[in-house]
């Protein structure tokens, strides 16, 4: 992959010059109304470290909970939240609230508008060579919907929602438990949020998918883009053919617990099993969603740092077209204790292991990007090599729970948990903190503290595997999700996961510190303060670049390498 | 490319993929109809096949012979006790079974209920053949009435030759009475 800097980097001097006399709106048009792809992704990335901070919050209250055997916290918590702690069933309930409200800020607040709508937007129109995106207004609803999808939410936790308040349904809401098993208008907030967020997200990805077709750089053929590029496209993609599924599913949800229809009751001849079915097949490719545009970041970076352009382009950009494309066709791996045949059971293991290829492609490419490469451990590299690893950790214990007979035995155990925090909370972040760590000076114009962002990895890394590799042995003994309390046989590997949390808890303070810093003492970026090993388009922009960049487009010319 | 002709163009590869989303929306809500089919084609989840009784005549008793369990339950809000007259019968693969439920309305009002069913192991549905059942009608029960109910029905020969299915020794049939959607409640 080798768009090359160096030939458009004098157009590009004599570029910035034109725009110091750049007019900026003022500052509630600018934010509140903004059309420009640059300051919606910041919108986006400094909402999304919002909601990452109460999903994490949540996720405290939740490991504090599980940190010895019995209910501790559970009731202080939900008299807090203005219910009655006295009901032990209310507290209770209050725990499914949490793990729903983690699992749905995560996926659709924290991960989605980050990688998509943060890094998306920023660098997507720029690598190209794109003035904007194609829809800058549209742009905007996308952000403020997944807004107000996130206040729904919020909502949602203080109406009733049958036991106790809060949408207690998990991020799945499967029927009955999301229909006529909690009463009250919780559950209807908690999916309306879904709609919204939703909305945003298909709004997003056509926006995403007409930029990338249509607004190229003239030379910038599909086969040029950078990796980033092609992993936000098929991940477009994605977000286009499965999420008006769920948005199908969960509107049947509202009218079978609003309107008296029974697309999932029995009752009515309707079957719950078949949500199952929809919200996988949105399901599955959403995983995919979250972790595919961490698979660009990881690419530019592991190139850059290598100095040479990445392993296999074309390989790299087709795996992540093959993912996509078979993520659809393996979703009842969700499902194998619903009664599936053995011959069904046989099809989704196979499926689901041939991902592995794709994915087996990808990593050995960046290893052997990094073969003979020049390397230079900055801090992006480091985040970007932890992501190689913990990612295949997760992989692997992927292609275990693949297997239809051994998941039977795995299903709905800490073992899982532990299997998608690999892939999610260990993967997905870590590209992301990989990507800020790589564009944060292009974005903010100031270098952060180097040797702060290499301590927050290492006390990251150590606290994360802390906290989830436990899990792995907690749920091949048995231990099940979803619960606020275990046997006693548990309470060892359960206080080490809690002590890993206080550690990766220290290490998102050490993130906010160096962002302080950046902002406070950071030293100037410059253009490309990554040396010759950066050649995608954002390099040869000022840091920050103009408020609105490529008013004439760069020609992109083959590069002599190439 | 000028302004107006990418923005045209913008526009036109915008509504397509708009339709595209537009489309897959459509299919979800269309999955009901077709997963419905779909079990009732391939008995998938246990769902029974319904057969009638010219061409159940034509299918002959043979081969070995295995148990058929009965099961009878109903949703919380039926005021109903509901079970099955005998809990096993052994019959023949082929061999035509008429089985009894007994059902009797405790409440002091008419309730009507319908009956969801299906049998496990699930990928016994497809050769379980009923030719005539109480599920297939609403049923309505006056305040303390009891009736008999019966499902004639015969176990296809041809499960023999399945290699998911022909191990199996036992077949559970299995009923729950829901109010039926008209019924005052």
């Amino acid at each position: 992959m080798a768009t090359t800097a160096e030939t458009f980097q004098g157009h590009a001097e004599s570029h910035d010059h034109a725009h110091d006399h750049d007019h900026k709106p003022g500052f509630f048009a600018r934010w509140f109304m903004s059309t420009n792809h640059k300051d919606i992704g910041t919108l986006y990335l400094i909402f999304a470290i919002f909601a990452g901070v109460v999903g994490g919050a949540i996720s405290g209250i939740m490991r504090a909970e599980l940190a010895a055997p019995g209910i501790q916290y559970l009731q202080w918590w939900t008299s807090f939240l203005g219910g009655n702690g006295a009901d032990f069933n209310e507290s209770l309930h209050l725990w499914n609230v949490l793990i729903t409200a983690h699992g749905l800020i995560m996926v659709f607040f924290l991960v989605m508008p980050a990688v998509i709508g943060g890094f998306g937007n920023w660098f997507v129109p720029i690598m190209i060579g794109a003035p904007d995106m194609a829809f800058p207004r549209m742009n905007n609803i996308s952000f403020w919907l997944t807004v107000a999808g996130f206040c729904s939410l919020m909502m949602s936790a203080f109406v009733p929602g049958g036991t106790g308040n809060g949408a207690g349904i998990g991020w799945t809401a499967y029927a009955p438990l999301s229909t006529y098993g909690s009463q009250g208008p919780a559950v209807d907030f908690a999916i309306f949020s879904l709609h919204l967020a939703g909305a945003a997200s298909i709004m997003g990805a056509i926006n995403f998918i007409t930029t990338i077709f249509n607004m190229r750089a003239p030379g910038m053929t599909l086969h040029k883009m950078p990796l980033f590029v092609w992993s936000v496209l098929v991940t477009a993609f994605l977000l286009l053919l499965s999420l008006p599924v769920l948005a199908a599913a969960i509107t049947m949800l509202i009218t079978d617990r609003n309107f008296g229809t029974t697309f999932f009751d029995p009752a009515g001849g309707g079957d719950p099993v078949l949500y199952q079915h929809l919200f996988w097949f949105f399901g599955h490719p959403e995983v995919y969603i979250m972790i595919l545009p961490g698979f660009g970041i990881i690419s530019q970076i592991v190139a850059t740092f290598s100095k040479k352009p990445v392993f296999g382009y074309l390989g790299m950009a087709y795996a992540m077209v093959a993912i996509g494309v078979v993520g659809f066709i393996v979703w009842a791996h969700h499902m194998y204790t619903t009664g599936l045949d053995v011959n069904t059971k046989m099809y989704f293991t196979a499926a689901t292991m041939v991902i592995a290829v794709p994915t087996g492609v990808k990593i050995f490419s960046w290893i052997a990007t990094m073969w003979g490469g020049s390397l230079e451990f900055k801090s992006p590299m480091v985040w970007a090599l932890g992501f190689i690893f913990l990612f295949t950790v997760g992989g692997v214990t992927g292609v275990v729970l693949a297997n239809g007979g051994v998941d039977d035995n795995l299903h709905d155990t800490y073992y899982v948990v532990a299997h998608f925090h690999y892939v999610l909370s260990l993967g997905a972040v870590t590209a992301l903190f990989a990507g800020f760590y790589y564009w944060f000076p292009k974005m903010s114009g100031r270098m952060y503290s180097e040797v702060l962002s290499h301590i927050h990895f290492w006390v990251f890394f150590v606290g994360v595997n802390l906290i989830f590799f436990p899990m792995h042995f907690l749920g091949l003994q048995g231990m099940p999700r979803r619960y606020p309390d275990y046997a006693a046989a548990f309470t060892q590997w359960n206080e080490v996961a809690t002590f890993g949390y206080k550690i990766m808890a220290v290490s998102v303070l050490l993130f906010f510190v160096n962002v302080i810093y950046a902002f406070v003492a950071g030293k100037k970026a410059e253009g490309n303060y990554w040396g010759e090993g950066a050649t995608t388009l954002e390099w040869t922009l000022s840091s920050p670049p103009p408020f609105h960049q490529f008013e004439t487009l760069p020609v992109i010319e083959d590069a002599p390498a190439h | 490319m000028n302004a107006a002709a990418l923005h045209h163009r913008n526009r036109k590869v915008g509504l397509i993929f708009l339709g595209v989303a537009g489309a897959m929306l459509g299919l979800g809500f269309a999955s009901v109809p077709l997963y419905r089919i779909f079990c009732q084609v391939t008995g998938f989840n246990g769902t029974t096949q319904r057969v009638s009784a010219a061409e159940a005549s034509k299918v002959s008793a043979a081969g070995k012979v295995i148990s058929v369990r009965f099961d009878g339950n109903v949703a919380p809000d039926v005021p109903w006790t509901f079970h099955p007259e005998r809990s096993t019968d052994r019959i023949q693969l082929g061999e035509r079974d008429l089985a009894f439920f007994v059902a009797k309305n405790n409440s002091d009002k008419p309730v009507t209920g319908t009956a969801t069913f299906n049998v496990e192991p699930e990928q016994t549905g497809q050769y379980f053949n009923k030719i005539q059942c109480f599920c297939f009608t609403e049923q309505t029960l006056q305040p303390g009435e009891e009736v008999r109910m019966p499902v004639l029905f015969y176990v296809d020969p041809k499960i023999a030759e399945d290699e998911n299915a022909k191990d199996v020794e036992q077949i559970t049939l299995s009923y729950t009475f829901h109010k039926a959607e008209d019924s005052p409640s």
